[in-house]
């Protein structure tokens, strides 16, 4: 058998022929396999969908109750049989409730890590290598231009912000969907006790984050605040919110964006960034090459974002690799907002 | 070093004036002497070492990383030294005790005296040991491509902040001041006399104007403007002064303060009264003004001969006066400057120095009509060397830098036409996402019947609204890909028309067209147009003769 006859791209998103299911499709399918939250990778209007129990219900926070016909949840290392192939979930260090999937058929192992970073995150289970015959990696920051470095320097750069302009508010427009999360429980770490604002549209999956036991301390809604009293505090705001007018109940908002995107000066620039803030949800550059030379796979597969570097590293380590042409995976710091401005009203 | 470079980094994304006072303030008031001597200097340009070529950034980069890789990186960053100070590999360094990174001043002063032959190595051993943003300060300062966008003024500002003084008190004594500044940096903490400016000569800053937009004239007063001529030549500074000796030192400087007075041995003896003139170095010959190519004969050279001096007899055209003797004269509205800059010239009596004539005018209408015919509004037979008027509030103090609303010009008008979209690319730096590098064509009669024909290529003038706007028809029309150029459509009913403006026109053999523009720039977007609507070969040719003719 050839990893091929397991998994295929196909229009719908990656099926598993043998499995008689398809993992993260864009299109409705009769049997579904999710790996995280995030809305192109979960969509709404599949048959059954087998994914663990904190993407199931984000994805119930999003579409409503009925979002499938029929739902089961899977925990990390837990193996189920899906037709003849055997099914197992590992975490992926992306989101909570992130995990990889990898998926056996006659001795031959094929993981499918969706998004992932290999970097601490305070907010979510810590990525896992999974040796395996065929990795499929995501390559969003697929160039060796992208090192994100530490997140908790980042943070201090804000609170030293925080601290040189007291009479404006730190504006941190961030991925509603644990890249908020993150950046809020980076600032505990680093001892930031004062109540945290938040967007009307992070709200509910930030309550959902604690109530599912991640520390975040004092949040509050940004709406009903005077503009006065929102001097020298931070607030969350998903990306395209902190360029449009909802910014105006501010006082002189420093805008800042916690995005791996913000590496590039030039990305940065094109949106007003003040105060660029390189975390990144994905991997780096030496996190996607060291993760593959670590799961031992002689084939990658390389899926959305850049994905001529990557293949031509793994190919020059003497690696079998190839971009799959998978559509519909975006980058979803770049997608989001639609839904936010219409939460705010 | 890591600190400036922090600095740096945070300036250029801060758009707010004083914002950008109290950061500057802030890190002169936390860094020791004598880095932040020369950070003051790098800000406002008075750093002086020979700059690093970007072939050379580009070696050592190619001797540590993937040339497939680079390539990719730096088609997506855009820009030299960002793409090597971001994938510069990290240093594998022996033992525990790492050198710490090097301070600005170690930079600074190392590359001053460095070697060539050493710089290579130089750069490697300090890219190792800075962090990114420390290695973009870095290559941006050793390639001399530090744009930080701040002006000196500013810099200065946020000294002055430092010790609560008047700005304009450093502006007086800043002629007679080096890096790295400490007498400067002693008398604003308090620890130190105030440095004395003991050049006789000194340069002061000059005053830019804006270029102004037809919206703009709605809000403005003809009756609070003088308008001069905009003369096609060479912006100087032109002092004099009496040393301690009392000596009369005569000395002519660039916009940008350097000294270039001894390419011009021919004017200095010509500058016998002390004072400072702000004016257009041209080349007069039987009184009538040269155009710009003839001035460029003057420029550049190592060694000037009397034949040069000779053929191409320099003159100064003075339309402002800094100072007039131990006066300083910037504080005064212009109108009075005019008026001193009058009787200073009268006093001078000198055939190579004269006086900017004023234009006349009661409203803009009559300006428009004097800057498209400026022969019959004074400019007689100079008409040439004319590019177009400039506009200067009575009221305007001098004031160095780019100040708002004080002075504008106001250039002659481009030609324009109406061009077909035909490829796209993707810009660099900031726009590396966007596709923002524009051919566009006109229509002509081929062989095939009606084509359109490349004529030129743009890559300014729109808005970012604009940008936006073309940026997703390209995505949605692409017709081809061919590496980074995407084809867009262009048939007769489908495509995007761009109105263009450009300076100048020429024929080139070298264009399919048999054309070239000078500064071509997208001045409208006609979406209104269909493509078949749009200009034909045989306009430009027109434009050509038109030209040949005059
Ligand atoms: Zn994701
Ligand atoms: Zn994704």
């Amino acid at each position: 058998m050839r990893p091929h006859d397991i998994l295929l791209p196909v229009a719908a998103g990656l099926c598993c022929k043998p499995g008689g299911f398809h993992i993260d499709p864009v299109r409705p399918v009769e049997r579904a396999v999710i790996t995280h939250g995030h809305s192109d990778h979960a969509r709404p209007g599949h048959g059954a969908v087998l994914a663990t129990q904190e993407t199931l219900d984000m994805m119930r926070l999003r579409y409503g109750d009925n979002f499938a016909r029929s739902t089961q949840a899977i925990r990390y290392g837990e193996e189920i049989r899906l037709g003849d192939v055997k099914v197992k979930f590992h975490p992926a260090g992306h989101v909570l409730g992130s995990a990889q999937i990898a998926v056996s058929c006659n001795g031959l192992c094929i993981v499918a890590s969706g998004d992932y970073k290999d970097a601490t995150d305070p907010t979510c289970t810590p990525f896992e290598v999974v040796p395996c015959d065929v990795f499929i990696t995501e390559a969003t920051f697929g160039l060796p231009v992208f090192r994100h470095g530490d997140a908790a320097d980042e943070v201090k750069k804000l609170l030293a912000s925080v601290t040189l302009f007291p009479e404006r508010a730190h504006l941190v427009g961030a991925y509603s969907l644990g890249k908020a999360q993150r950046v809020i429980a980076l600032l505990r770490e680093q001892g930031y006790d004062a109540p945290i604002y938040l967007h009307g549209a992070m709200e509910e999956i930030t309550h959902y984050y604690q109530s599912r036991g991640v520390a975040l301390g004092e949040l509050r809604p940004v709406k009903g605040v005077k503009k006065a009293d929102l001097a020298g505090t931070i607030a969350l705001a998903p990306p395209q919110a902190t360029s449009d007018i909802w910014t105006r109940r501010f006082p002189d908002p420093v805008t800042a964006f916690a995005s791996g995107w913000m590496r590039v000066r030039a990305r940065a620039r094109q949106r007003g960034i003040e105060l660029p803030l390189v975390i990144s949800d994905h991997a780096d550059w030496d996190g996607l090459t060291a993760t593959i030379a670590a799961t031992g796979a002689g084939e990658v597969w390389v899926t959305h974002g850049q994905e001529d570097a990557l293949v031509h590293w793994c190919k020059s380590r003497g690696l079998a690799a190839r971009p799959l042409d998978l559509v519909g995976y975006g980058d979803e710091e770049e997608s989001e907002a639609v839904a936010a401005d219409e939460a705010e009203g | 070093m890591n600190r400036f470079a922090e600095l740096l980094d945070r300036l250029a994304y801060e758009p707010g004036r004083n914002n950008k006072l109290r950061l500057i303030t802030a890190y002169f008031r936390d860094t020791p002497d004598p880095d932040r001597g020369y950070a003051l200097a790098a800000l406002t340009g008075a750093l002086s070492f020979k700059h690093a070529k970007p072939g050379l950034i580009r070696d050592l980069i190619m001797d540590r990383a993937d040339p497939v890789l680079f390539g990719l990186s730096y088609d997506y960053v855009g820009d030299l030294s960002e793409t090597v100070a971001l994938m510069w590999p990290k240093a594998v360094l022996a033992g525990h005790n790492n050198p710490p990174p090097p301070s600005l001043s170690e930079v600074v002063v190392t590359l001053r005296t460095l070697g060539k032959t050493d710089l290579p190595k130089q750069l490697a051993r300090w890219l190792d040991e800075l962090d990114e943003t420390g290695r973009w300060a870095l290559l941006k300062l050793v390639t001399g491509a530090m744009r930080i966008g701040i002006s000196a003024r500013l810099a200065k500002t946020a000294a002055a902040a430092l010790g609560d003084k008047d700005p304009h008190e450093i502006e007086l004594i800043w002629p007679g001041l080096a890096p790295p500044y400490l007498d400067l940096f002693a008398w604003l903490e308090g620890r130190g006399d105030k440095p004395v400016n003991r050049d006789p000569a000194p340069f002061r800053p000059v005053m830019l104007a804006h270029a102004i937009e037809d919206s703009d004239f709605a809000s403005l007063d003809p009756a609070d403007f003088i308008a001069e001529w905009k003369w096609d030549g060479i912006r100087v500074q032109a002092v004099a002064g009496r040393d301690e000796r009392g000596q009369m030192q005569a000395r002519l400087y660039s916009r940008t303060g350097e000294d270039i007075t001894k390419s011009f041995p021919d004017l200095a003896p010509s500058l016998r009264l002390p004072g400072a003139i702000d004016g257009e170095l041209l080349v007069l010959r039987e009184g009538r003004v040269q155009t710009f190519n003839v001035l460029q004969q003057r420029l550049n050279r190592k060694v000037v001969s009397p034949k040069l001096m000779k053929d191409f007899p320099i003159h100064l055209r003075a339309y402002d006066l800094l100072g007039d003797d131990e006066n300083d004269l910037r504080e005064l509205p212009f109108a009075e400057r005019r008026a001193h800059l009058e009787t200073f010239i009268r006093k001078l009596d000198d055939p190579r120095i004269d006086l900017s004539p004023t234009v006349d005018f009661d409203s803009w209408e009559a300006l428009m009509a004097a800057r498209a015919d400026p022969a019959s509004a004074g400019a007689g037979e100079d008409t040439e060397a004319v590019e177009g008027v400039m506009l200067k509030r009575r009221d305007a103090p001098y004031l160095p830098g780019r100040p708002k609303g004080q002075w504008w010009k106001w250039k002659r008008d481009p030609h324009i036409i109406d061009a077909v979209l035909m490829y796209a690319q993707r810009g660099h730096g900031k726009r590396s996402s966007y596709y923002s590098d524009y051919t566009f064509g006109v229509w002509t009669k081929s062989e095939d019947g009606e084509q359109l024909v490349p004529v030129g290529k743009a890559y300014f003038g729109f808005t970012d609204e604009e940008l936006l706007q073309i940026d997703r028809f390209v995505r949605r029309n692409t017709t081809e890909k061919f590496g980074p150029v995407r084809h867009v459509v262009h048939e007769p009913d489908q495509g995007l028309v761009l109105e263009v403006a450009f300076e100048g026109l020429a024929r080139s053999p070298r264009h399919k067209s048999g054309v070239a523009m000078r500064f071509p720039r997208i001045s409208r977007l006609r979406w209104d147009k269909p493509p078949r609507e749009a200009d034909r070969l045989e306009t430009l040719e027109r434009m050509l003769k038109d030209v040949a003719a005059n």
